[in-house]
């Protein structure tokens, strides 16, 4: 436990401090660039921009080296990433758009006819008699080992301008995200704002090829957006949910990391992030899984509410235990089971309530609204101020409850 | 192109062949349900199948292997069936976040198990080892002929063939419903066909299909043949009937100068060493679908383009 | 006088030229515009002339062309030739002055975004990407929110709505805009009464506003009544011009192909002769 309150606390060495910066920054960029990509139902578009930057890190190593220069210098290699994902990433784009083929199959190809070709290249750069080609297995995994002062400059830079590009692009990211027709017609260029987005995975996944590697930056870009999502309802907030979940799980994982051996950084923090999936999935107050159980619970309560009142406005005797109970506890019956005299007044209510339902279903043409009459919702909750008025011009106006309505049965 | 063809790439060019066909049967399908990435998300999984699948057993060998990788595609689908239902998270999201937190399960632990004894090599699942499936007691042709040479097969080879047979009874057993359930799930639902057990099935067998041929080809590889000869095949014709048959045709083409092109490339070029073979039939099989891109005869879309497919 | 005035449109690139003068009076001119899907002509050649401070709907069978004359004017799918002019310019310099509602069906309901928040979408242009959003815009996104009558509903997410409520909800964002010329793609396409009226109430206002409303609609029976003008389209322009002299028996046989029962077009309100 100590290992890891000292790495937390960036108490645990020189290297493990940077690596702990790096990734929390790394983290934050990639759930920010990520949110977009998942708001436009891409989400595995950054697979494919990751898996295409394989070719590019071979090719940059090999025109190095032939130019005698060193194999492994980082910025180079990044840079030959960063053209063979661009290249991917207008390929998936361009064959989506002009054939007949789907999204999804043009982002398989492009993933595995690229990942596929940069493998060749590996194995062509294991028999180059240059002998200093250990270490680029390294970008499909990640490692941390040896981070230099530069590389976490590379991050922190990358990181900070893909947040900034983010932000400032935000509006018409989420504008082209949820309505993209209506953003064309707005003068908006889609293509290039589109474009955009994903240029912005790009730069996050290169940036992150060497703290997590290629195939788990895919993680960070998707598992912090899909976390966020169990938090809130507007798109503006998700954002930066996902960046500050995306940002503790780099910081945290990577001091986990460092506190034992034996524990690869890179699958550490997806580990984290998965964590406060799994917790946000369960947990997460309107949208989680518990949240739903309750709600269905009371849901049953309210169902044996609202049938309970609607047989004392009818005059009906009261079968259910469950609907007893409920009536009771609300103050609705007496112990004999007759209706007190709040009871009428809501009995009177509800049957209101209902023949308005009754109303609206006469009324409207489709069943998106009417189909919501699950027996609860009050229908000012549904519709309008007017279109009530026009239910109430049908049915006319609202009748009391007789006063010995009840009695158990 | 005698003994030593034989000996060398005569098994592992089989294999290589009925791996591409075993997986490019069933991609024709997921690709015209627009379940492609499934194929992406199995291949991910099948390095964590692994990992468990050893540290149940202790051993490399291939029987466990292949259930442990089973396994985890099975667990993958149903997990991410669940996170799509319980989170209402679209199909691409759910994929992504299963997927990779298994791979990163599996890298770990992998890093956490003593592999000291046993070596398991996270490339070798990534990017297979064709070329070492050589077929040792082979002396040439008439070794076909011989019971004792044909003993000394590799078991790849017997395995993959049986998976592509398998895969391709079902497929011409289950033609009528997937054809019908695949162009319009409405209708085969009101026919009374189970579409849910046909599509569950369909993935099934893709999943089957991959990790089978994982072992020869690698896993990221398996996705190239389930997509790009299917897609080609896709832009070739407007006929199921023949598109079945076009992809399997690219399937071969792509898995034969792929190992040609590695094998004996080099060779062309002056160099010494062979190159990744699995990668080269990747590499064909996306250079062929570039093709098709340009020149195959249907390659255009037809009718006003669907909002999530065009970019 | 237009035979003998210039008629060379400006084009898009903004080569400034004299102008038609009947387009330049008009909230959008559409000259030559050809689109087709694939090898098939969804619109072909088609001359419109959309006048200002009026209402008028663009009128045809399923599949003729209606949306798609809208979108490519707009330039939300590519065309295969034509010039649009939008109050004499150029469409792409006069964005601010223009307003669209699409159909329904294009936007994903689930999207975390509350009502509000969609009406406020439609101030973007205004604010640009670091502008904030003013005490004075929000309180103009209520006020366009509250004229559609879904103030209640501000914070709700807009999944929660009905049809008739989401059409509401585009609508709002479009008079957040604040333009001169309104471009609805079928808005009243299954939508409720109530919705229905409230749609028709906020046009007759903004036509009395002076401004340009312009209506894919798909009601046969409301247009005499809604509209001023009717434009009848079925791939190529059939006819323009007021209600009046337009929504004639012949025109709409001609639109429809003999599709329309005799007796239906009798009981079209049809004005002045059949």
């Amino acid at each position: 436990m100590k290992p890891f309150l000292d790495a937390m606390l960036l108490g645990a060495g020189y290297n493990a401090a940077l690596v702990g910066l790096g990734a929390a920054l790394l983290g934050f960029a990639a759930g920010t660039a990520g949110t977009f990509l998942f708001l436009r139902k891409r989400a595995l578009v950054s697979d494919a921009v990751a898996h295409a930057t394989l070719p590019g890190v071979g090719i940059a190593f090999i025109l190095m080296v032939s130019f005698g220069g060193d194999g492994r210098n980082l910025f180079g290699l990044l840079a030959g990433s960063a053209v063979t994902a661009w290249i991917g990433l207008l390929l998936v784009e361009s064959m989506a758009r002009r054939t007949r083929l789907s999204e999804d199959a043009a982002i398989g190809a492009v993933l595995s006819v690229f990942f596929g070709i940069g493998v060749v290249l590996l194995t062509v750069i294991q028999t180059m008699s240059s002998g200093r080609q250990a270490g680029l297995e390294s970008f499909l995994l990640g490692s941390t080992a040896g981070m230099l002062f530069q590389d976490a400059v590379v991050i922190a830079i990358g990181g900070t301008l893909a947040v900034l590009a983010t932000w400032l692009l935000r509006r018409p990211m989420t504008l082209v995200a949820f309505d993209a027709e209506y953003a064309a017609a707005s003068g908006y260029d889609v293509r290039r704002i589109d474009l955009a987005m994903m240029g912005l995975v790009l730069a996050v996944t290169v940036i992150g090829l060497k703290i997590v590697g290629l195939i788990l930056i895919v993680a960070m870009l998707i598992i912090p957006p899909v976390t966020a999502r169990f938090w809130t309802e507007k798109s503006d907030r998700l954002i930066w949910y996902a960046g500050a979940l995306g940002g503790f799980s780099g910081y945290v994982g990577a001091a986990i990391s460092a506190s034992a051996p034996a524990l690869p950084t890179g699958p550490i923090i997806v580990l984290v992030a998965a964590a406060l999936f799994g917790l946000s999935l369960f947990l997460a107050p309107k949208r989680g899984v518990t949240a739903a159980i309750i709600r269905h619970r009371r849901f049953q309560r309210r169902v044996h509410r609202r049938q309970g009142l609607l047989a004392l406005s009818r005059g009906e005797p009261i079968h259910d235990d469950l609907t007893l109970k409920v009536l009771t506890t609300e103050g609705y019956i007496r112990p004999d089971g007759v209706a007190t005299e709040a009871g009428r007044a809501q009995a009177a209510k509800i049957a209101r309530d209902e023949h308005r339902w009754e109303a609206a279903r006469r009324v409207h043409q489709d069943t998106s609204l009417t189909g919501r009459y699950d027996g609860l919702t009050p229908i000012e909750q549904v519709f309008t101020r007017d279109e009530i008025a026009a239910f109430d011009r049908i049915i006319g106006g609202p009748t009391p409850v007789p006063e010995q309505s009840g009695g158990i049965a | 192109m005698g003994a030593e063809f034989v000996q060398f790439s005569l098994a592992p060019l089989l294999i290589g062949i009925l791996a591409s066909v075993a997986c490019a049967l069933p991609g024709n399908f997921l690709i015209l349900r627009r379940q492609a990435l499934i194929g992406d998300a199995i291949s991910h999984v099948v390095l964590p199948g692994i990992v468990v699948a050893f540290l149940l057993t202790g051993v490399v060998t291939a029987i466990p292997m292949l259930i442990g990788a089973a396994g985890a595609a099975i667990v993958a689908v149903i997990l991410i069936e669940a996170i799509k239902r319980l989170g209402r998270i679209e199909p691409g999201a759910a994929m992504g976040v299963t997927f990779t937190t298994l791979f990163a399960g599996g890298v770990l632990l992998l890093e956490q198990s003593d592999t000291s004894s046993v070596h398991l090599d996270v490339e070798h699942a990534l990017m297979g080892n064709l070329e070492s499936l050589i077929w040792f007691k082979a002396k040439g042709w008439d070794s076909l002929l011989d019971p004792v040479a044909l003993a000394s097969l590799p078991h790849e080879l017997g395995r993959i063939a049986i998976v592509c047979a398998i895969v391709v009874a079902l497929t011409v057993t289950f033609w009528r419903w997937l054809k019908i359930s695949t162009f319009d799930e409405g209708f085969a639902e009101a026919l009374g066909l189970p579409t849910a057990a046909i599509g569950f099935g369909l993935v099934i067998t893709a999943a089957f299909a991959a990790v089978a041929a994982f072992d020869a080809v690698g896993s990221i590889i398996v996705i190239a043949m389930f997509i790009c000869p299917p897609a080609a095949a896709r832009l070739m014709t407007n006929r199921l009937e023949h598109q079945v048959l076009w992809s399997v045709a690219f399937a071969v083409l792509s898995a034969v100068l792929g190992y040609v092109f590695a094998g004996y490339g080099p060779l062309w070029f002056g160099a010494q060493n062979a190159v990744s073979a699995a990668g080269m039939i990747a590499a064909v099989s996306g250079a062929i679908l570039g093709l098709a891109c340009l020149f195959a005869p249907h390659r255009n879309r037809v009718g006003a383009a669907k909002e999530d497919a065009a970019i | 006088m237009t035979s003998s005035a210039q008629v060379e449109l400006a084009s898009e690139k903004g080569r400034s030229v004299r102008q038609d003068p009947v387009a330049a009076e008009a909230a959008l001119a559409v000259r030559g515009l050809t689109v087709s899907y694939g090898e098939k002509p969804a619109v072909f050649s088609v001359d419109a002339t959309f006048p200002a401070k009026a209402m008028t709907a663009i009128v045809g069978p399923n599949g003729a062309g209606k949306s798609t004359l809208l979108k490519a004017a707009l330039g939300v799918i590519p065309r295969l030739s034509g010039e649009v002019t939008v109050f004499g310019q150029p469409i792409g310099t006069a964005r601010d002055r223009i307003a669209y509602v699409p159909q329904r069906a294009s936007v994903d309901w689930d999207f975390p975004t509350t009502v509000i928040d969609v009406v406020q979408m439609g101030l973007y242009r205004r604010v640009g990407l670091l502008g904030r959003l003013t005490g004075a815009l929000r309180a103009r996104a209520n006020d366009c929110l509250d004229r559609v009558g879904m103030a209640d509903f501000a914070d709700r997410q807009i999944g929660q709505l009905s049809g008739g409520q989401q059409q509401r909800v585009f609508l709002a964002r479009a008079l957040a805009q604040d333009a001169e010329l309104y471009l609805l793609d079928e808005p009243f396409a299954g939508v409720d009464a109530a919705t229905e009226r409230a749609i028709i109430d906020v046009l007759r206002s903004l036509r009395a506003e002076g401004k340009a409303v312009i209506s894919v609609h798909h009601d046969l029976a409301t247009v005499v009544d809604y509209f001023d003008n009717v434009f009848l389209i079925n791939v190529r322009k059939i006819a323009e011009g007021p209600v009046a002299t337009t929504f004639t028996g012949p025109n709409l046989n001609a639109t429809y192909g003999g599709r329309l029962a005799a007796t239906h077009i009798d009981q079209l309100q049809l004005a002045g002769g059949a």
